[in-house]
């Protein structure tokens, strides 16, 4: 049923335009002209950000800092199979996608480590990612805080995550 | 942005390096040929969000999204445009329903508006920012297909605690920069 709520909600909007007597057509066209331009300025952060995730993983700098990190989160609650989902959320989306998958694999979909996976990834964004992407058309490079906010708050997000998955 | 970037980039060089250094390149255009392969992805997607926001716009719905949206867009963004509040509005829609698609040229349209041209982040950019990066999906739907695809039983077991950390999560972050002063 939900599946049929996006291409409905196309239809109707299409038909709005049309009853209002605004070009669809040129609607579309225009706003593929705008995803161009807008690639073209955030693209080249894209690719720095990946650049910068091939280095992380393939330095073996993850795979330290995961094992660094099991300690302290299963102090936090969180188990230690974890750590390198954490640590790739904030900057890669389809990365995470993939440790999940293996996590799935691994324990089962239906295991306290795979729930727990799961609801961390459906409450978090790649931060990094948005805080370069959204900030790539202005001049501004000093974003106050908005990236450690983000992480502390995806931490503890993380952290109550975990402690919901005992009993929900 | 940069010191992470610099740190980063110059150990994993450096490590990459010692065990092999003429690996450095290939792995450093191996990012490059992931960027562009999720880059056209991205156009794609984008174009045809962009389209739909286009209409959005023009039809006059946008318009109404942004007075639903005003009891919040009023008292977290204080003091911005009725056009940034609209771009904002829409970018808190679209990430509800979890159409990153949508949410993200929204959201750079926003931070657009809401730019005089300055260096540093306002304290209502970095709130738009933070509410974006702690996510605000209702309902993971691709995290519940995978689930699905693997099995499960209950995939919808994690709709409710994935709430209620987004919330937590979100609350904390509006929380904090909120309690930040601006200079």
């Amino acid at each position: 049923m939900a599946a049929y709520i996006l291409p409905a909600v196309f239809v109707i909007l299409i038909i709005i335009c049309a009853a209002k007597r605004i070009n669809v057509y040129d609607c579309f066209a225009g706003g593929a002209g705008d995803a161009m331009r807008l690639m073209y300025t955030i693209f080249p952060y894209i690719l720095a950000i990946f650049v910068f995730i091939e280095l992380f993983r393939e330095s073996g700098m993850a795979d330290f800092l995961t094992r660094a990190l099991e300690k302290p989160l299963s102090f936090l609650g969180i188990p230690p199979a974890l750590a390198e989902l954490l640590l790739l959320r904030p900057v890669s989306g389809n990365g995470t996608l993939a440790i999940l998958e293996k996590l799935f694999e691994e324990h089962g979909p239906d295991s306290y480590v795979s729930r727990c996976a799961a609801v961390i990834m459906g409450s978090s964004e790649t931060i990094f990612y948005i805080a370069a992407v959204y900030f790539s058309s202005t001049k501004i490079r000093k974003l106050k805080g908005a990236v450690a906010i983000s992480l502390a708050a995806t931490l503890f997000g993380s952290i109550a995550a975990c402690f919901l998955c005992r009993f929900l | 942005m940069n010191g992470i970037f610099i740190v980063v980039t110059v150990i994993g060089i450096i490590l990459i390096s010692i065990r092999n250094p003429d690996a450095v390149i290939g792995v450093m255009l191996e990012g490059g040929t992931n960027a562009i392969d999720l880059g056209i992805r991205l156009l794609a997607i984008y174009a045809v969000w962009m389209s739909v926001l286009n209409m959005l716009e023009k039809s006059g719905i946008s318009k109404g999204l942004t007075g639903l949206f005003r009891p919040i867009t009023d008292r977290l963004f204080k003091g911005e445009s009725d056009k940034a509040k609209g771009y904002i509005s829409v970018n808190l829609a679209s990430n509800m329903l979890g159409l990153g698609g949508a949410a993200t040229p929204a959201g750079i349209n926003a931070i657009k508006a809401m730019d005089k041209g300055g260096t540093t982040a306002t304290k209502n950019m970095v709130m738009l920012i933070v509410i974006n990066a702690t996510s605000l999906q209702l309902l993971p739907a691709t995290v519940m297909a995978m689930m699905s695809s693997h099995g499960s039983e209950r995939p919808s077991s994690i709709i409710l605690p994935s709430l209620i950390s987004t919330a937590i999560s979100t609350g904390l972050g509006i929380l904090m920069v909120s309690l930040k002063r601006e200079k």
